[in-house]
């Protein structure tokens, strides 16, 4: 559905997205993964013809985007980072503009409106201003707005950027159900790790404008090497004993804390500890984050906000 | 193709009723948006009002010339606050471009199969029905200071307002195409509107002028505009009235392609 051919854009001196090359399947779920400025929005603006590779291109739908932006557009729908509704209109009268703009038959005009707004879940409040609307809202009806003329891929900039933990679990239950009912091709960029673990089928992990990883979540999750247990030791610890132990597979000594991959951590913790004088002792499953901060070329500083699964401060003290 | 999805294809085989369907729902948001802004209009109405109630009077009880001397300095003055209501609401209609670029609403619309034309003409068009409803309300206070209208005189004029507010709503577009703040729009504007208005003989007649501010006038397009809706309502002007449209044809054809350029080359991000 999606070729990338060695897309490149080059600003001055910065090189936004780097010799890009990736295909995406028909009906996929794809997630665009990466920290702020990787390039995953310019990505998405070049395959939606808003900007001019600097070489290299791409076939969306069968239609290349520098020979053919037209053909292109009218195969894509888009949402953008920042709402794009004019505020002054009601959702409705939004719609209604961009169902001209993309020639939906004027028979099918109105069922078509009703249809994506039912999807979005805005019906009851279409005939509102859209500043009238929460911001949650707004983004519902941006995605309404994509999904108007059935377009055969969807992009989804940063869907649930800005929004409160709980307009974010809805924007992904709506996500959820426009990948169930209407047959489309899914491309989303995010820097939430647990929303592209959420809701895609295939990650590409985008870092200063290359991709350096390409996989399913669960694969990607799986070359991290079991669950992850950190410790933080008292005196010197033999590391030389917890290596023989048979569900460790690696061992890193970081900043003075220990840090096992092991086999199922929840059942062999009470074991590993016996092994190990901790002050305390941390473990989790791994999750998308730590697949980046494996491969991200930066340094993030350590633990992040949240993620740790259970946490035993001072344990054994 | 599945006969389901035929009409996504649609846009690629473009007619000429598409065209001009997508510039009616561009312009339909323009008008809708205007009516939704009462203060805009409010706020554009009233600047005229004075130039027409306090200037006209307070200079007209002072200023008489041969040109003027058949109706009055008010009278005289009339057209030319028309225009300048056209001229002011026209080129600040510019603006609403970078409103649009800001908001991101231009960008939805780049990224549909719209042409950049039709995205210009669309735009062109609210800008004209904005200066047009605002000269309409200007001619029926025309009516208080006793200007008599002929249904011709009603029609030239109606055709001049759109004459003239295409040409500055253009010229503001053009301006804002280049542009990214709002801040920087309005600087230059007031460097734009005010020698528009100043040199456009619409305060005092053109006929005695020195040779230099002459030539200036007659680069103004707004100076066939006041000097044809002069004639048009009051039959007195400089030029002759087909002289003037002519003039002002000309300058909407460039002003107009101009202004599409502008938008071919504009960045969408």
């Amino acid at each position: 559905m999606i070729k990338i051919q060695n897309l490149t854009k080059r600003y001055q001196k910065l090189t936004a997205v780097d010799n890009l090359n990736l295909e995406i399947a028909k009906n996929e779920v794809f997630g665009l993964l990466g920290p702020n400025g990787a390039g995953k929005t310019t990505v998405i603006h070049m395959l939606a013809t808003l900007l001019k590779p600097t070489s290299g291109t791409a076939i969306v739908n069968g239609y290349d985007i520098i020979s053919d932006p037209s053909k292109v557009r009218s195969s894509i729908g888009i949402v953008f980072q920042a709402p794009s509704s004019d505020d002054m209109l009601t959702g409705y009268e939004n719609l209604r503009v961009h169902t001209s703009l993309y020639q939906v038959p004027s028979s099918q005009r109105k069922k078509r409106i009703q249809a994506v707004l039912e999807l979005v879940g805005l019906a009851d409040r279409q005939h509102d201003q859209v500043k009238k609307y929460s911001g949650g809202m707004r983004r519902r009806l941006e995605i309404a707005r994509g999904l108007l003329h059935k377009p055969k891929v969807m992009f989804l900039d940063e869907p649930t950027l800005g929004l409160d933990p709980s307009s974010r679990e809805m924007m992904w239950k709506y996500i959820e159900k426009l990948v169930k009912e209407e047959e489309m091709t899914l491309i989303l960029t995010t820097h939430y790790m647990e929303e592209a673990d959420h809701l895609c089928n295939r990650i590409g992990i985008i870092d200063q404008g290359k991709i350096i990883a390409l996989d399913t979540p669960a694969n990607l999750k799986r070359s991290i090497g079991g669950d992850i247990v950190k410790i933080k030791t008292k005196s010197h610890t033999d590391l030389e004993e917890l290596r023989k132990l048979v569900y460790v597979r690696k061992i890193e000594s970081v900043d003075g804390n220990v840090i096992l991959y092991v086999d199922n951590a929840r059942a062999n913790i009470a074991d590993i500890l016996q092994h190990v004088k901790a002050e305390y002792v941390e473990f989790r499953s791994p999750d998308l984050n730590d697949v980046f901060l494996k491969l991200a070329s930066k340094n993030i500083k350590e633990d992040g906000e949240g993620g740790f699964m259970e946490r035993y401060a001072q344990y054994g003290k | 193709m599945e006969k389901e999805v035929l009409w996504r294809d649609m846009p690629s085989m473009e007619n000429n009723f598409a065209f001009f369907e997508k510039i009616y729902a561009l312009w339909l948001r323009e008008f809708k948006v205007f009516l939704r802004e009462k203060s805009r209009l409010v706020a554009s109405t009233f600047t005229p009002l004075l130039w027409l109630f306090v200037v006209g009077i307070g200079f007209g009880s002072v200023a008489t010339l041969p040109a003027m001397s058949s109706v009055g300095y008010q009278k005289f003055i009339f057209p030319g606050i028309v225009c300048m209501s056209v001229i002011f609401t026209s080129i600040f209609f510019g603006s609403y471009i970078i409103w649009d670029r800001k908001f991101d609403f231009l960008k939805s619309v780049m990224v549909a199969p719209v042409s950049r034309v039709t995205i210009f003409v669309g735009k062109a068009l609210g800008g004209m029905t904005s200066s047009l409803i605002q000269a309409a309300i200007l001619l029926s206070i025309g009516v208080i200071i006793g200007i008599t209208y002929s249904p011709l005189g009603v029609l030239e004029t109606i055709v001049i307002v759109l004459l003239l507010s295409f040409i500055l709503t253009s010229l503001g577009l053009i301006m804002g195409s280049y542009m990214q703040s709002l801040e920087g729009f309005q600087m230059i504007v007031s460097f734009v509107v005010f020698p528009l208005f100043f040199l456009s003989g619409a305060l005092f007649p053109l006929e005695k002028l020195p040779q230099w501010l002459m030539v200036l006038t007659s680069i103004d397009p707004a100076t066939y505009g006041v000097d044809a809706m002069r004639i048009a309502m009051l039959g007195i002007g400089t030029n002759s009235l087909a002289l003037d449209i002519v003039v002002l044809l000309g300058f909407a054809i460039s002003f107009g392609a101009i202004g599409a350029y502008s938008f071919a080359r504009m960045k969408a991000v």
